[in-house]
């Protein structure tokens, strides 16, 4: 009896387990919706779907070698990529495969600095990263 | 046929001192390690004369045309370390050869610029344009053990 109890209550929590994130990526998430928000009243939330389009779409303005950033981190993220300036290899950026990803408040900065200027030619907004990092957090 | 076979083994026993005499030091700082190969490898210091170190450093704003801005603290850490162990304060290895070509107060920024890489890298366009390559300062591409000094 207690044991079909425990048994159940393992099996519920199954799920939640499977789903549940880093605490460090976690923070970053919100740290990024509660940007968003403070920018924009009307923000609902962050959104993977959102995050996709962000990493699939070819922009103009950033440097011509590297119109997405699927340039370097290529179409499919579990996959390892290739910096298309220098050609050294990336590991790849999906959080199944490299459960580290966007787990290091300073490193996330320091590389959507880089990378948004490079592909983009601006900053990303505080909602953008969110997306793109629930984009990866699925992958 | 004797002369020459004896001439082969001695090359082969030669070799591991030799391969050590043109190593060039592999770079040990962690900081450098991972700041400066985040990109492409972390060049050897030894390439390049402590000045152009400096410049380079003081410059990462604007680094090839990229944004390799670090915090100030790091910055200093990597500076210290480049330039002590430039390739002006005693350059090892293959990479003395390069330090011949660098005039008296020239600051190169280019270690792919030097006379002494390009005399040892006239290749076809198609080697160039090999999708593995991309261009000429990926040197892991060709030179497996780059990031250990060696560029056999
Ligand atoms: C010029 C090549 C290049 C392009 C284009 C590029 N990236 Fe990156 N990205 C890198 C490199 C190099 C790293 C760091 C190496 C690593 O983490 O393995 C990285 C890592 C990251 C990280 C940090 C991952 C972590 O683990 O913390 C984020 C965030 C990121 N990229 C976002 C983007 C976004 C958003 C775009 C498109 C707007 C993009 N990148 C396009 C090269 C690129
Ligand atoms: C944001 C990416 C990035 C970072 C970080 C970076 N570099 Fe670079 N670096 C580049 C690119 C791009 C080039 C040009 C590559 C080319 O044209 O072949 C380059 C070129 C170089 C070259 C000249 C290579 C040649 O052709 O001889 C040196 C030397 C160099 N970098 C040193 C450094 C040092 C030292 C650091 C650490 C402080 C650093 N780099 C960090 C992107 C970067
Ligand atoms: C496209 C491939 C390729 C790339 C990229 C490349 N090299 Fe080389 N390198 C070679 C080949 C092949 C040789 C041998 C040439 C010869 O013996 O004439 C060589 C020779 C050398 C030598 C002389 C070695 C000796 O024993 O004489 C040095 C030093 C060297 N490379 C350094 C570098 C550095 C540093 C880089 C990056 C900044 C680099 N190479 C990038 C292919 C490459």
């Amino acid at each position: 009896m207690r044991r079909s109890i425990l048994l159940a209550g393992a099996i519920a929590l199954l799920p939640v387990l499977a789903l549940a994130g880093d605490p460090g990526r976690d923070a970053i998430l919100s740290d990024y919706a509660a940007q968003a928000r403070r920018l924009d009243p009307a923000f609902t939330g962050l959104s993977a779907q959102r995050g996709e389009t962000l990493f699939r779409t070819k922009w103009n303005g950033g440097d011509p070698r590297t119109p997405s950033c699927t340039a370097c981190h290529t179409a499919d993220p579990r996959q390892p990529g290739q910096n298309a300036k220098t050609g050294r290899p990336i590991d790849p950026v999906a959080v199944s495969v490299n459960p580290r990803r966007f787990t290091d408040k300073a490193e996330v900065e320091k590389q959507f600095g880089r990378d948004c200027k490079s592909v983009l030619g601006r900053d990303c907004t505080p909602a953008e990263k969110g997306d793109y990092i629930s984009f990866m957090a699925g992958q | 046929m004797r002369p020459g076979l004896l001439c082969a083994a001695l090359l082969l026993l030669a070799s591991p001192a030799l391969a050590d005499d043109e190593r060039v030091r592999p770079v040990t700082d962690p900081v450098v390690r991972k700041e400066c190969g985040a990109c492409h490898m972390a060049f050897q210091p030894a390439f390049l004369p402590a000045r152009s170190w400096d410049r380079l450093m003081a410059g990462l704003s604007d680094h090839f045309g990229e944004e390799a801005s670090l915090p100030a603290d790091k910055t200093e850490i990597i500076r210290a370390y480049l330039t002590a162990n430039a390739g002006d304060k005693g350059g090892q290895g293959e990479a003395r050869k390069f330090m011949r070509w660098v005039a008296p107060q020239g600051m190169p920024l280019r270690i792919t610029e030097n006379p002494a890489f390009l005399r040892k890298h006239r290749f076809p366009d198609a080697v160039w344009k090999d999708p593995k390559v991309v261009t000429r300062s990926n040197c892991p591409a060709c030179h497996g053990r780059a990031d250990q000094g060696l560029y056999e």
